[in-house]
């Protein structure tokens, strides 16, 4: 599995690298560097899209819903670590002293986190449980209603321009490899949320909520017949999502510096690709499915076709609805009704 | 005659008045939106003029209001083919307005150094718009509901920035503006920005027309084909109804009735931009088939119209009335920013207590609410008792009751 990755990273290299010499217009000594860097920058993208990506896939598996609200859920995670990192503790420039930077960045998460989840699953309980078994137009709505509240709360709260996101990860904290400048937070932010899937990964597959989780989306009527809550287990799930947007959110504001009240709905569409593609459902597929929109994404930008991302992205999902609606590791079974 | 079966069999000599009108409507259903669209139409040439609405703005402004109003009420039409009858959700639907609104651009303007005449080009652009619903809806509408919601929601975004990035051919943020005012037509006289009369009755002509053709399609064979899906897809394929062909047909309708929007909306702004078709629009006639109560032509329309206005007049009039009257916290809110969160609480609060609108169709009505009906009695506490010993409770039971409930999915 391991090995897997490391090689598709390798092959991404090596692909930019080509493309960057016979496309890019570079010499085939500055484009290695280039592409080792985009490549970096790629799997933290990546990394911030498969964390969005597994609340998408972790709701639809469990009652499936496709929440339209979980990119604005993950734009209030990035506001609620502005008003952590900039509100509370005041800090707006680069840290540099290494201990306080680690208890600013686990104090950021420590806070959106919670708020975040606790945010999600109260949406669940309030307006999607009373509807679970209205036939299905009405949860889809009232989703996309929710998406738009958030969104016009943040809009009201924040107004609509960018607002600035402290930086405090130091974005001169380089490691030189090879003529490249490895930047330190993109490869904290891979960490991190290896750290977080790891986390989840074990929960579900090893813990008894983890089960009932699973157990709840496999067949909900049997396992109530055996004890397991539903109600609880479906909040959880939607907590869960919460938190791990929520994360997304702490490290998006330190990436890339600002944040927007309409940030979700773009990158909510990507996630959801990305879940997509790897297959609605699976776990493992959300996380490489959110790698895969991470690449596409950093290739079309690394040649100069940033604005082209999206098109790009809905193209892919046209193709991966038509060809394979179950995604690269979806079940043949399948959702084909 | 198929449609006296429509009439009530209750109905006899001792029906009322109005059960007699109610009745006569549905027998000659054109006739009766004939009738009333005048009617309709003769008031708001009429109501302007009196008080209320004569303080707010001049009448050529009504007009103009109640032109731009028709354009939501033609997609909230269109889009109740898809959302209200065969039960799709469509999140994009702005990108077929947008697709109508540029072909008429194409043929109309300064940019392209066209100036093909108006009429034709609405059936023009209705038509593109139509293949573009074809060629979106063909893949996607053989997967489940939900895949098609993202995948409109994904088209819906695109489109717009398709036509942000192609700067050479659309002129990118600016839009290709200067578009063309259609040439004058017999009786309405000429169209003008400073007099709106013509786009106004020109506008009353499409809605009836739409109207009529919708109501008719709503009780033909391929209407009653609609129901069938929305209810139960399985059952309705198991009777022999192509599946595919008939959502097909509600998403190619639904993208014509926007094409015509487009073009009416595009000649009368004479600009069309990106910006204009971005999700708000999609998500604002959403709201109103959803006020309005899916499923029902007229009650959309309605809805579609209430909506319009509030947009437009209501907010800001609330936002004049209040700096009227100078209170501290009040005069500094601008209604106007929060209408789309107002709409995402009337979407979620309509969803949760009245999902079948203001004005419900009865078909509908029973449909949202049947999950009640069935699961109700199960949770009687004899019912329950019965269970035993089973984990959860009287909840889990009754979900378990309701996952039969017919339409629930699929």
């Amino acid at each position: 599995m391991t090995a897997i990755a490391v090689a598709a990273v390798a092959v991404y290299l090596i692909v930019l690298w080509m493309a960057l010499f016979l496309f890019g217009g570079r010499t085939i000594d500055n484009a290695f560097p280039e592409a080792l860097q985009q490549t970096v920058n790629a799997l933290s993208i990546g990394a911030i899209y498969a964390l969005i990506a597994l609340g998408y896939t972790m709701v639809y598996g469990i009652i499936e819903l496709i929440n339209f609200a979980h990119g604005d859920i993950f734009m209030l995670g990035a506001f609620m670590s502005v008003v952590f990192i900039g509100g509370i503790t005041g800090h707006n420039e680069a840290v540099t002293d290494i201990p306080l930077l680690i208890i600013l960045l686990l104090g950021a998460l420590l806070f959106s986190m919670p708020i975040i989840g606790l945010l999600n699953a109260g949406i669940e309980r309030a307006v999607y449980r009373p509807l679970r078994h209205a036939p299905r137009l009405a949860p889809l709505i009232t989703a996309v209603g929710v998406s738009f509240i958030l969104q016009n709360v943040a809009l009201t709260i924040a107004g609509s321009g960018d607002r600035k996101a402290p930086q405090i990860f130091p974005l001169e904290w380089q490691i030189p490899v090879g003529g490249a400048q490895i930047s330190i937070l993109s490869i904290f932010i891979f960490l991190l949320s290896m750290v977080l899937m790891i986390a989840l990964q074990t929960f579900v597959s090893r813990t008894r909520l983890g089960r009932a989780m699973r157990a709840t989306a496999q067949d909900q009527e049997a396992s109530a017949l055996m004890g397991v809550d539903a109600n609880q287990t479906i909040a959880l799930t939607f907590m869960i999502g919460g938190v791990l947007a929520a994360a997304a959110g702490v490290v998006w504001g330190l990436r890339f510096g600002f944040v927007r009240f309409d940030l979700g709905f773009n990158s909510g569409l990507k996630a959801f690709t990305a879940a997509v593609l790897g297959g609605i459902g699976n776990i493992t597929g959300a996380v490489l499915g959110g790698f895969i929109i991470g690449f596409i994404e950093n290739f079309s930008a690394a040649l100069g076709y940033s604005r082209w991302s999206e098109f790009l992205v809905f193209v892919i999902l046209t193709l991966v609805l038509i060809f394979r609606p179950t995604g690269i590791l979806g079940q043949a079974a399948g959702d084909r009704a | 005659m198929t449609a006296t079966t429509a009439v009530p069999p209750a109905a006899g000599r001792f029906r009322s008045p109005r059960a007699r009108l109610q009745a006569y409507a549905i027998r000659h259903r054109s006739a009766t939106i004939v009738v009333s669209m005048a009617l309709i139409t003769v008031a708001m040439i009429i109501l302007p003029q009196v008080p209320p609405l004569s303080l707010i703005q001049r009448q050529s402004s009504w007009f103009d209001t109640f032109a731009n109003a028709g354009v939501f009420i033609l997609l909230a039409m269109g889009l109740n083919v898809v959302v209200g009858l065969a039960g799709l959700l469509d999140l994009g639907y702005a990108a077929f307005f947008a697709i109508g609104a540029y072909t008429y651009a194409y043929s109309n303007s300064p940019f392209s150094q066209q100036d093909l005449p108006f009429l034709p080009m609405l059936v023009v652009g209705a038509a593109v718009a139509a293949v573009f619903g074809i060629a979106l809806g063909a893949p996607t509408l053989r997967l489940r509901g939900d895949y098609l919601a993202i995948m409109t929601l994904g088209f819906g975004e695109i489109v717009p920035i398709v036509f942000l990035n192609l700067d050479k051919w659309t002129e990118g943020t600016n839009g290709i503006g200067g578009i063309f005012r259609p040439e004058p037509l017999p009786i309405i006289g000429e169209f003008s920005a400073l007099s709106p009369f013509a786009y106004y009755i020109l506008m009353v002509g499409i809605v009836t027309v739409a109207m009529i053709l919708l109501y008719r399609m709503q009780d033909s064979r391929i209407g009653r084909a609609w129901n069938a899906i929305r209810e139960d897809e399985l059952a309705a394929a198991a009777n022999g109804i192509n599946t595919v062909t008939t959502k097909l047909l509600a998403f190619a309708i639904g993208a014509t009735t926007a094409g015509f929007a487009g073009v009416f909306n595009a000649s009368k702004l004479t600009i069309v931009s990106p910006e204009q078709f971005l999700f708000a629009v999609s998500f604002s006639v959403l709201a109103m088939v959803i006020l309005g109560g899916m499923g029902n032509i007229w009650g959309v329309a309605a809805g579609a119209f209430i909506v319009y206005l509030i947009q437009v007049v209501v907010l800001k009039g609330l936002n004049s009335m209040v700096e009227g009257l100078g209170i501290p916290v009040l005069d500094k809110i601008n209604f106007v920013d929060y209408q789309y969160l107002l709409f995402g609480l009337a979407l979620v609060f309509m969803m949760l207590l009245r999902p079948e609108g203001l004005f419900p169709s009865q078909r509908r009505r029973r449909e949202l609410h049947i999950a009640d009906e069935l699961a109700g009695p199960i949770d009687e506490p004899g019912v329950i008792g019965a269970l035993g010993e089973a984990p959860g409770s009287a909840d889990e039971f009754g979900e378990a009751a309701g996952e039969d409930v017919p339409g629930r999915d699929r």
